[in-house]
This record gives structure tokens, C-alpha cells and sequence, in this order.
């Protein structure tokens, strides 16, 4: 089986997912996004690495953060993006996804970055184009979000160093999670020894645990001496089915309190994808509070996807 | 016509004959099997030396997208892929646009494919009008039409409460119901098994109780009834096991699987190839090995195409939102023999499997070389290998998870009521 992030050469030719990546490319990235964190901090916040570049932001699911964190780091790599928000233009007018693709292809694109509803439709794209386009995957439905992986690990690797003597749980809806299962990839493959999720079981999927983890449904015992605690956003609509009774019930058991995260080490760090649901997952004491690392990861995200970006480019 | 095969290996597996012979067929009738009628002067001999002479295969499954689903596939293009896959005898769900539910559409059905003399049609009547699953259809008058049995196709949507009376009614004219076992309700949205797959793809997932809350409750409606009953496209290890035990109970059950399912499982979807995208989803490797032994063991009676040809855009969008289903009658006979070669089973159990086995279920004079019987046979060359490409494919639809594979076994003849109809 052809891995079909990799090219020929076994560079990076696409970002799909965090999956089946070797640890040296996941370091490369965060290392390369290390020398990023400078740039981003200075007076002024531009290389010219990806002059002349297009870039495309492709978001045929709506997004706001995602899409301009990735606007944002291409500005600074001086590269030209256009952002296209396609559920609201050719999408409606009955044109596919594939032909919207090639039409920019034929206006020259470099670069594609995807974000779409439906699992795998980042890898479909990345099968179908011209072979010198990159394709970077911006989430794909509850598949894989890797860019978000890659600037929780920076983050990580920021604030606790060393991946290999790590406790890390991840807190949540992990069954419809795309930003998860990237999590999950990332740590095992950093070599990260012990990673948890916590959650009800109407919340996870069949067999997560050979992905590699090992499975609580009590936050109590989860949380119990981990380094690292990443919650999930739980989106509203899980409580219009059978999944789960109420924002409370959920809060009371899963919601992430002072009181929880005081059975973690006490050097521990909280982190969250965004966007926040204060009180539903996550207590605004304990978001806002000192061991929280969450606006951080938002700095790292630019830096993050300036290293894909660049890397990408460069292969 | 006077048409003499010479020297092929016979294998006949309802007469149990294994061995070289002469096969001589006048006027679209099998007239002799090993020694010819005194003075047999052929218009034509097929010189079948180092290749197998079976019965036409019988195919429990095939989609034939008439009427009404034309931009997928036609009558035509479809009945010379089946003739290319060495199939004379083949069952078509109702699920067209609209639906196999009155005598009419049945007869015109009929009708066409007689016209294009090849391969024999038997439509499946609808169970329910329009197939919702609501009201029963006139079934004593589709059988007159020419429907050999009922279903819902892939259609569930069956209430407990009409699926009993349902197959009360058919039981009492005696007629077979065909019926999926998956309770829509489990299976809701899902797209994939409900395995470490779908759990590292993110594909929403159908888990292995859909199949076997709606077998037993089938199960326990025919013990209820006596209602002759089949099983289509059986998926699961738990699956078979409940059949079996059915069976063994002696409950007139019969059941088949489709040829994917024998060879595939979850793994092959890969990353996202939706020509794995079918119906039922392909499970795990356990559930294909159950299946295997299944069909060994005669739980499993027979093995179907499945074809289900889709239009190349519906598959060019990501995996959850293609279409599901494969075009799979041209490989039908060359995967049943790959199965039967990995377990190691002799050719003719094989044959057996989409011949007369099939045959049998349909209720239908097919599936052997009787003397006297109708000239439907294959002949096919049992060592050739060859490369399965989109270019080569007669079926409208190209979209078979076994592209570029290399299978062994090829039909080089069939025939159907003594007319050549493929020839390679």
C-alpha cells in the first residue's frame, strides 16, 4: 500500500494525515515551525520563501478560524492565497468537487488547502491533481485534521520538552472527532508512552483501542497523574439524538473542572482546539486559568502551518 | 443448428459428472452428453481440448438498471457483460426507476431482454408497492408476469408487522421471499463496517447487529409462517452462524453471498477507494473467512454477482457520498474459482455454487446439462490469466474493487439455448 502523503522520494508531497507518517517528518515540521515562532513575533511578519506562489484555501465546509490561520501563514510566507468558500458558490450550482479542482488547477495553483465535510475528501483531491500541486488537508469530515495536530504537539513539545516519558488524555466526543484521530497518530508516532481518551461510550468508536490508546469512561481515574490534557469540542447537535441526555449530565461527568484537573500532575497543561463551549466541556476557570495553554496554541497554529506550507513548497 | 463441443472436461455438477466427453446440442437443445446420436453431422464444433465445458452460470444478483436508471447502464450493455462472465441465467432485483411492482413493467422487462436473445431474465417482483415497505404487491399476478420471487431489494424499510403478513402471503401461492437482512434503523447513515477501519477512516459505520437483529427477526417470522424465505448477500461471521442453526432446525432457508465478499474485507477500502463502497460493507477478515467456510460447509448455498453498475461521477466524490455498489458479473466465474483454489476445494463444488445451487433457489430449469435440456453453457479456459482493466469491461459500469488484478480462469464460449452469444 502506497503511502500517498509521500512522493517517490519519500518527501512529503501531500498532507493528508498524521497517520503513517514517520516521526522524522512530524519532528522536521516542528522544527521547522520552531524557526517560524521568530518570524511571527517580529515587526515585520513576512519571509519571501513562497513568493509567486497561489495557494487556494478550498473550505467547502465553513470555516473561520481554521481558514484564516492558514491565510495568515501563507501571507507571511509572502505567497498570493485565495480564499474560496465554495458551500456557498459552485458546490450549489451543481458543479463537483473535482471539477472545481481542476478549474484551479488551470489557473496555476501550487497549493490546495481542503476542508470538507465528508471523510477522505482530501485524499481524493490529492489522487486527482497535477502531479507538482500539494494538497494539505484542513480537516475531512471526523477523519483527520493534521495541521491541528502538529501545533498541539508543538505546543506539547513547547511547554513539557520530551515526548517519551508523557501521560496524555484526550477528553471527549473522540467518534466524530477528526482532530483526535490526528492527535492520536501524532503522540503514538512521537513516541508519546501512555495516551488515554476519556468518554462515554455512546462517544467513541468500535476498536479505538488499537489505535493505540487506552479507553476510561471515568474522567476521575483518566485524568489521574497525566502530563497533558486535551479536550474536544462537543458539538451541539450530539445532544439532538440518543447519544447523550444533556449539556449537563455531560458537563457533570466529562466537563473539565479545577476540581477534575487537580488529579492531574500539578504542572499539567489543558488544551483545546477551539472553538470553546465554556460550561458544556470545559469550565471558563479552568480555560482561562494558569495552566491553560490554549491561546498559545493559536500563536503556534500560524507558525505550525508556515512549516507545512514551506516544506511542502520545498519538496 | 447442430453443434458439437469435442473434448472438453464436463463438469455437471447436478449429474455429477467430472470427466472429458462430447457435449452435441441440435436446435438449442442439449441432445447428448459422452456418446453422440449414430450419424451427428455439426454445422459447427467448438474444440474445447484443455478447457472446461459447464453449465451457463445462474447469477442470483445482478442489476440490469432497466427501467428507468439508463445513464448507469443498459439492457444491452449488460446482457453482453453477462454472456462475456459465461452467465445464461440470471435474477434482477426490483429496485428500478420505478420499481419492479406491476405485471406491465414486468412483461415489457421480459419482453426486452428476450429480444436481445441472450441471457435468460428472471425479474424479482417488489415485496411492497413502490417498495416503501407498506403494501403488498398483486404477487400471485407479477407471477404470472414472470417474477420467480419477492424482495424488497436493498429497500429495507420493512415494519416487523408487514414483513410477517407479507411472507404469510407469498407463502400461501408458495413463493420464495428474498430478503437483505439489515435493520435500517442500526444501520441508519453508515457507509463501512463497524470495525478498526471505519474507526481510523472516520466513515460512519454499519456494526455487525444490523445484519443479525434483522435475521433473526426473519428467522422467527419463518418459523412462525413457513414461509420459504432467502438470505441475500449475507456479511457476518454471527450471520452465518444463525443461518446455519436455522437450517439445522430444518426451516426452509436459503441463502447466498456476494463474490466481493468472499475475497474482500474492510482493509481493502484503504484509503478511501469507494469502489469498496458497497451493500452490504465489506467487514472484517473473520467475517470473510466465516463466509468462506460457509459456503463450504452449504449454509451458504450460492454466490452472486452482486452487479450493480455505477455512473463514473458517482464514485469521483469522497467515499461516504459515492454511490454504493460494483460492477462485478464479467469476474463472477473467475473469482469463484480463485476461492476455490486458495481453499482448495474441487472445480466442480465450485461450479456447483453458480450453477445448479442458484438454479435451484430460483426454482428455474437451469444450472445442468441434462439431455434435453436448454443449450446454456460455458466453456471456459481454466489456466488463462488475465488482467481485469476498465478498457475490457463490457458492463457499462467500470467500478469493481478488483481493477488491474490478475485472475485466472476466462470464458472463451456461451451459449445460451444453442446460440453462441460470446466467443473470445
Amino acid at each position: 500500500m502506497n503511502n500517498p502523503q509521500l512522493n517517490k522520494n519519500g518527501k512529503l508531497q501531500h498532507l493528508l494525515t498524521t497517520e503513517g507518517l514517520p516521526a522524522s517528518i512530524l519532528l522536521k515540521i516542528l522544527d521547522t515551525a520552531e524557526s517560524f515562532v521568530g518570524v511571527t513575533q517580529r515587526d515585520i511578519k513576512k519571509v519571501p520563501l513562497l513568493r509567486g506562489k497561489a495557494i487556494f484555501n478550498l473550505f467547502f465546509e465553513p470555516s473561520t478560524r481554521t481558514r484564516t490561520t492558514f491565510e495568515i501563514a501563507a501571507k507571511r510566507l509572502s505567497a498570493d492565497i485565495v480564499n474560496l468558500n465554495i458551500a456557498a458558490s459552485s458546490q450549489s450550482k451543481g458543479e463537483t468537487m473535482l471539477d472545481t479542482v481542476n478549474n484551479l488547477s488551470a489557473m496555476n495553483a501550487d497549493m490546495f488547502i481542503v476542508r470538507h465535510s465528508q471523510s477522505g475528501a482530501a485524499h481524493l483531491i490529492a489522487r486527482h491533481v497535477r502531479p507538482e500541486i500539494h494538497v494539505i488537508n484542513a480537516g475531512d469530515g471526523r477523519h483527520a485534521h493534521p495541521t491541528q495536530a502538529l501545533l498541539d504537539m508543538f505546543t506539547i513539545r513547547r511547554y513539557k520538552r520530551d515526548f517519551h516519558n508523557l501521560r496524555v488524555a484526550i477528553v471527549g466526543d473522540i467518534l466524530h472527532s477528526r482532530v483526535a484521530r490526528s492527535q492520536i497518530h501524532a503522540l503514538t508516532t512521537l513516541g508519546v508512552p501512555e495516551v488515554r481518551v476519556i468518554s462515554p461510550k455512546t462517544l467513541l468508536p468500535t476498536k479505538v483501542e488499537r489505535l493505540g490508546v487506552h479507553v476510561y469512561h471515568d474522567m476521575e481515574q483518566g485524568l489521574k497523574d497525566v502530563d497533558v490534557v486535551l479536550m474536544l469540542r462537543l458539538q451541539n447537535e450530539r445532544m439532538l439524538g440518543a447519544r447523550l441526555p444533556s449539556a449537563e449530565e455531560y458537563f457533570k461527568h466529562y466537563g473539565l473542572t479545577q476540581e477534575k484537573l487537580a488529579l492531574a500532575k500539578h504542572d499539567a497543561i489543558v488544551m483545546h482546539p477551539g472553538p470553546m463551549n465554556r460550561g458544556i466541556e470545559i469550565d471558563s476557570a479552568v480555560a482561562d486559568g494558569k495552566q491553560s495553554v490554549i491561546l498559545p496554541q493559536v500563536t503556534f497554529g500560524i507558525a505550525v502551518r508556515m512549516a507545512v506550507m514551506a516544506i511542502l513548497a520545498g519538496n | 443448428m447442430r453443434i458439437l463441443i469435442k473434448d472438453g472436461r464436463v463438469i455437471d455438477p447436478e449429474n455429477g459428472m467430472d470427466a472429458v466427453n462430447d457435449v452435441y446440442i441440435v436446435a438449442g437443445k442439449i441432445v447428448a452428453v459422452g456418446d453422440g446420436p449414430d450419424s451427428f453431422q455439426a454445422n459447427h464444433v467448438i474444440n474445447a481440448r484443455g478447457l472446461v465445458v459447464c453449465p451457463g452460470l445462474v447469477d442470483l444478483s445482478v442489476r440490469l438498471r432497466e427501467p428507468g436508471l439508463q445513464y448507469k447502464a443498459t439492457l444491452e450493455s449488460e446482457m453482453k457483460a453477462a454472456a462475456a462472465g459465461g452467465i445464461t441465467s440470471l435474477a434482477c432485483p426490483p429496485d428500478t426507476d420505478p420499481p419492479l411492482d406491476e405485471p406491465g413493467l414486468v412483461e415489457m422487462l421480459k419482453d426486452r431482454a428476450r429480444s436481445l436473445n441472450q441471457a435468460h431474465v428472471y425479474p424479482i417482483g417488489a415485496l411492497t408497492q413502490g417498495l416503501k415497505g407498506e403494501r403488498l404487491t398483486e404477487m400471485a399476478e407479477l407471477h404470472e408476469a414472470g417474477c420467480v420471487a419477492f424482495s424488497q431489494s436493498d429497500k429495507l424499510l420493512l415494519g416487523s408487522r408487514v414483513m410477517m403478513q407479507a411472507m404469510q402471503y407469498a407463502s400461501t401461492f408458495n413463493f420464495r421471499v428474498w430478503l437483505r437482512p439489515e435493520d435500517d434503523g442500526i444501520a441508519d447513515s453508515g457507509v463501512a463496517h463497524d470495525g478498526e477501519v471505519a474507526t481510523r477512516l472516520g466513515l460512519p459505520a454499519v456494526p455487525v447487529c444490523a445484519e443479525t437483529i434483522a435475521l433473526s427477526k426473519i428467522i422467527l417470522i419463518a418459523k412462525g409462517t413457513g414461509a420459504k424465505v432467502h438470505v441475500c448477500r449475507i456479511s457476518s461471521a454471527e450471520g452465518v452462524a444463525m443461518v446455519r442453526e436455522a437450517r439445522q432446525q430444518g426451516l426452509p432457508i436459503t441463502c447466498d453471498v456476494a463474490v466481493n465478499h468472499i475475497h474482500l474485507s474492510e482493509m481493502d477500502i484503504s484509503f478511501f477507494d469507494s469502489n469498496c463502497h458497497l451493500i452490504p460493507p465489506l467487514r472484517g477478515i473473520s467475517d470473510r473467512d466465516a463466509l468462506r467456510s460457509g459456503l463450504v460447509d452449504g449454509t451458504i448455498d450460492a454466490v452472486c454477482s452482486d452487479h450493480a453498475p455505477v455512473d463514473e461521477d458517482a464514485k469521483l466524490v469522497p467515499f461516504g457520498e459515492s454511490e454504493a455498489g460494483a460492477s462485478c458479473i464479467e469476474l463472477l466465474l473467475s473469482l469463484v474459482l480463485k476461492w476455490a483454489e486458495e481453499i482448495n476445494i474441487p472445480l466442480a463444488v465450485a461450479v456447483a455454487k453458480v450453477t445448479s445451487e442458484p438454479a435451484k433457489i430460483l426454482g428455474v430449469e437451469a444450472g445442468d446439462l441434462s439431455v434435453g435440456a436448454a443449450a446454456d453453457l460455458c466453456i471456459f479456459d481454466p489456466e488463462q490469466h488475465w488482467r481485469v482493466e476498465a478498457s475490457m469491461l463490457r458492463s457499462q459500469g467500470k467500478n469493481t474493487p478488483f481493477l488491474g488484478m490478475e485472475l485466472q480462469g476466462k470464458v472463451k464460449y456461451t451459449l445460451a439455448n444453442g446460440i453462441i452469444v460470446y466467443e473470445d
